[in-house]
């Protein structure tokens, strides 16, 4: 058999763990190659490992049937391993040659070669249809050009083999499209790539062959064509999953949070809201469907206290929260599940029992005439650590230690504990894998169940359609229409997303 | 600063650091023709080897405390205060002018002197927070520019408002003084005052404010994390503007000691003090914990008393222990090499 890249029987220690446990991967010349495997589950570590970042303690790694040691990333771009990593390693101010040729900068006497760099990264593009502009500056292009940029990188540097580590976290569904028609340009090219995700319907999608690991121990390696996402969740988490999530028709009663005409303006002062009307009713899940950078942050900052209100209203059970402080509208019963954990959800720094008070350490029994009451503190981390199986040595562990998915179980822990009228959970399962979403999921219908009223921000289709009872799909900073999750389509969505239906001319707002 | 070690690192890097920095200087002292034992037992005699210099060095202690503490207190809750050495300055004139300007009963007077020198350093530290806060200055740049502010201040001060254009105010009254004639008759007549008391209630405070109250809470979340402060519903610019308010009052306790004790007066200065720069290395080597503050500066005194004594006594120059002090930092800021070689030796003995 033809391998280009074979780790065989790798196993990598940490202090305490065992990351990866004998666990063999073979990446066969021109295949797309999926690593799957839970949050945690020692995925990351294996490529790291391949990528010359970890030295294994045990077994050999192999590529084009040569035995050999990778010590360094340096090595490891020798060998022709190039790796695009989730979070992308570029200098916002250079143009995009300029990041592509850093470190290798082709020369002429002691200056750098711009023109010569440009035309090689063109040409590299054209290649492999990347349509990338080669003098635009990082900071002014999408994500998704980001991301390809990152691909250039390490095709200039003459990568043969491909490791994406999670690489449609970031994108929005189109750019997902655009990012698998390259891949498939890649494979036709002669490359071979191996896809680091827990997104199973991407690997039955674009992948050939799949290697599932789970808990450090690599469980399986089988073709794709005839598996189901089912049998590899099952595979993943080592038990049964259920996709659909069980939900009864829900059973809305009174309004919750009322928004009326609200405008509210971005970081650059820019309108990024603009007369946006929407009620959520006690009882009930409204999803907002939309690409990243429609007015939804801005709106749940807008709700949260985060963000000044130009003009309108919110209303929290016919109370107006629109001129209040954060704390206040907590208060007021405004529970929320931060888009980003670390920045906004965490103290990582701080223990995870500390980050369970975060909103509430003022209030008693957690403090007393301004004392703090550790064993007060400390028993609620406890009872929401096991209440919401939230995985982690102690209370007293940094958050920072937390794999994602428990950090986040401790974000929904402490929001859902607190008892709020409004939950808004915004993107609550990006980046985690199925175990934890389903979880998550059935966390949110709970509250529904509760009679409270949650509103749910995702860039997820299928999230949004899975949980949602009403979706409201925003636009340009307005909610454009309304439907309903159980006659729509994922096309249907996609369409009204792209802001379709405004140009079509209806005014049909909602 | 070592929040990313754990425990027994937090504690074994300090001490190594130290090591190698009494190592390195005991080359320096071979290096340069000096006998290092000889050199290091002229340093600890001349610290800790009578009752004189024992009071001296406790003395010494005091303002480093403070100044550490302070450094610390800042850096806790996310912000570099580099004007302890200003805030110092002005608490030690703000509490001899009271000292000189009332007179009252001692347990009136003396209490209102030390908190008068808290309050200078306090506002002095307000202006730096109140920038940051509402305008996003970085306070590096405004606490610097305000020691030089401080300096000048306190020397015209002194010159034309405490003293009748003097290079020195008068002494302050028994009243306002920290002076103590018991220790003094213990320690062999040294400089030694109360002020080492309030040092150590200070330590005390210290920790009970930022580590078991809601104020300490926040403060820390706020250092650690604005956005996530923010969307708990803390007031981050309050928060700020607090923590270089309580900063400058542990430094401008620091220059009450001296203004109270140690000298009993306020002087024209020619150029800072550096006890509140040395309160920089003072925090750093402590970890920013109260009981590391307190070693740090138990240590930081000791080398300084006993440096005043080495020449004298060895032959071996003072400017060898701001050199052993330089390594030390050096190797405490380098931390990351020793916990890598801690590492490595973990490994290796596995």
């Amino acid at each position: 058999m033809d391998y280009v890249i074979e780790m065989l029987d790798i196993r990598k220690e940490f202090p305490g763990i065992v990351a990866n446990d004998n666990i063999t991967l073979q990446l066969k010349k021109g295949e797309i190659h999926a690593l799957l495997g839970e949050n945690g589950a020692g995925k990351s570590t294996l490529m790291n490992v391949l990528f010359g970042l970890y030295q294994p303690e045990k077994g050999e790694i192999k590529v084009r049937g040569e035995k050999v040691r990778i010590t360094s990333p340096n090595v490891a771009n020798d060998l022709g391993i190039g790796m695009v990593h989730q979070h992308f390693m570029l200098v916002d101010t250079f143009t995009v040659t300029e990041n592509i040729v850093l470190g290798m900068e082709p020369k002429n006497g002691i200056n750098i070669d711009l023109k010569r760099a440009e035309r090689e990264v063109q040409e590299i593009s054209d290649r492999y249809g990347l349509k990338v502009d080669p003098r635009a500056k990082i900071a002014d292009i999408s994500v998704g050009m980001q991301q390809r940029v990152e691909i250039l990188k390490t095709l200039y540097r003459g990568a043969e083999i491909l490791i994406f580590d999670e690489p449609t976290a970031v994108l929005t569904p189109q750019e997902i499209k655009e990012l698998i028609q390259i891949f498939r340009t890649l494979i036709a090219e002669g490359k071979s790539i191996i896809l680091i995700t827990h997104k199973l319907k991407e690997i039955i999608e674009v992948c050939d062959r799949v290697t599932v690991i789970r808990k450090g121990v690599g469980i399986d390696t089988l073709d794709v064509e005839g598996t189901t996402p089912t049998q590899l969740a099952s595979l993943m988490v080592g038990r049964e999953v259920t996709f659909k999530t069980d939900k009864t028709d829900s059973n809305p009663k009174h309004n919750v949070l009322e928004v009326t005409n609200l405008n509210v303006k971005d970081s650059r002062g820019v309108n990024a809201v603009k007369d946006l009307n929407l009620t959520v009713r006690a009882g009930e899940i409204v999803g907002i469907a939309g690409v990243d950078g429609n007015g939804q942050s801005e709106l749940i900052e807008a709700i949260t206290g985060l963000r000044k209100v130009t003009s309108g209203k919110i209303e929290l059970n016919g109370k107006n929260l629109s001129s209040y402080k954060t704390r206040k509208i907590t208060e007021a019963g405004v529970g929320h599940i931060p888009q980003d954990r670390h920045k906004h959800g965490l103290v990582l720094d701080f223990p995870i029992g500390d980050n369970m008070v975060l909103q509430t350490y003022y209030h008693k029994p957690y403090s007393k005439y301004s004392m703090l009451n550790n064993k007060e503190i400390n028993k609620q981390a406890k009872k929401l650590i096991q209440e919401f199986d939230v995985r982690t040595p102690s209370e007293h562990t940094p958050a920072r230690a937390l794999s994602g998915g428990n950090q986040q179980k401790a974000i929904i822990g402490r929001e859902v504990d607190r008892d709020p009228d409004l939950l808004i959970a915004a993107q609550p399962t990006r980046g985690l894998d199925v175990g934890a979403i389903e979880f998550i999921h059935k966390r949110l219908i709970e509250q529904r169940d509760n009679g409270k009223a949650v509103l749910l921000v995702s860039f997820e289709l299928e999230e949004i359609i899975n949980v949602s009872d009403r979706i409201a799909v925003i636009y340009d900073g307005s909610i454009i229409e309304i439907v309903d999750p159980k006659t729509t389509t994922e096309q249907e969505l996609g369409l009204l997303m792209a802001g379709s239906k405004n140009k079509a001319g209806e005014t049909e707002n909602v | 600063m070592f929040s990313q070690f754990n425990r027994w690192q937090k504690i074994l890097i300090p001490v190594i650091s130290v090591i190698l920095g009494l190592l390195v200087g005991a080359i320096v002292m071979l290096v340069s023709g000096y006998n290092p034992i000889e050199g290091y037992a002229a340093l600890l005699s001349g610290s800790l080897g009578e009752g004189f210099y024992i009071g001296e060095t406790v003395r010494q202690i005091t303002p480093y405390i403070f100044a550490g503490l302070a450094v610390a207190f800042a850096f806790r809750t996310g912000l570099f205060n580099i004007g302890v050495e200003g805030q110092l300055l002005v608490g030690w004139v703000a509490s001899v002018w009271v000292g000189l300007a009332f007179d009252l009963p001692k347990i009136i007077h003396l209490p209102m002197a030390v908190l008068a020198g808290a309050a200078a350093g306090a506002l002095w530290a307000f202006v730096p927070g109140l920038l940051k806060a509402k305008l996003r200055v970085h306070e590096v740049i405004v606490t610097i520019m305000m020691n030089y502010i401080a300096l000048h201040l306190c020397n015209y001060l002194v010159r034309y408002v405490i003293s009748d254009e003097q290079n020195t105010t008068e002494r302050v009254p028994e009243s306002a003084s920290l002076k103590s004639p018991f220790f003094e008759t213990l320690t062999e007549f040294s400089t030694m005052h109360y002020g080492i008391f309030l040092a150590l209630a200070a330590a005390i405070i210290y920790f009970v404010v930022l580590e078991k109250t809601t104020t300490g809470f926040e403060l820390r979340s706020v250092g650690f994390n604005q956005h996530a402060s923010e969307y708990a519903g803390m007031n981050v610019n309050r928060n700020i503007i607090l923590s270089m308010v309580i900063s400058g009052a542990f430094a401008g306790l620091g220059g009450a000691m001296e203004g109270l004790g140690t000298f009993g007066y306020g002087f024209i200065h020619g150029a800072f003090s550096g006890v509140g720069f040395d309160g920089i290395a003072v925090a750093l080597l402590g970890g920013n914990v109260a009981s590391g503050v307190i070693l740090a500066a138990a240590l930081f005194g000791i080398l300084k008393q006993g440096a005043l004594i080495m020449p004298l006594e060895s032959g071996v120059p003072t400017e060898l222990v701001e050199i052993v002090i330089a390594i030390i930092i050096f190797f405490v800021a380098s931390s990351y090499i020793i916990a890598y070689l801690l590492q490595r030796l973990k490994k290796g003995a596995k």
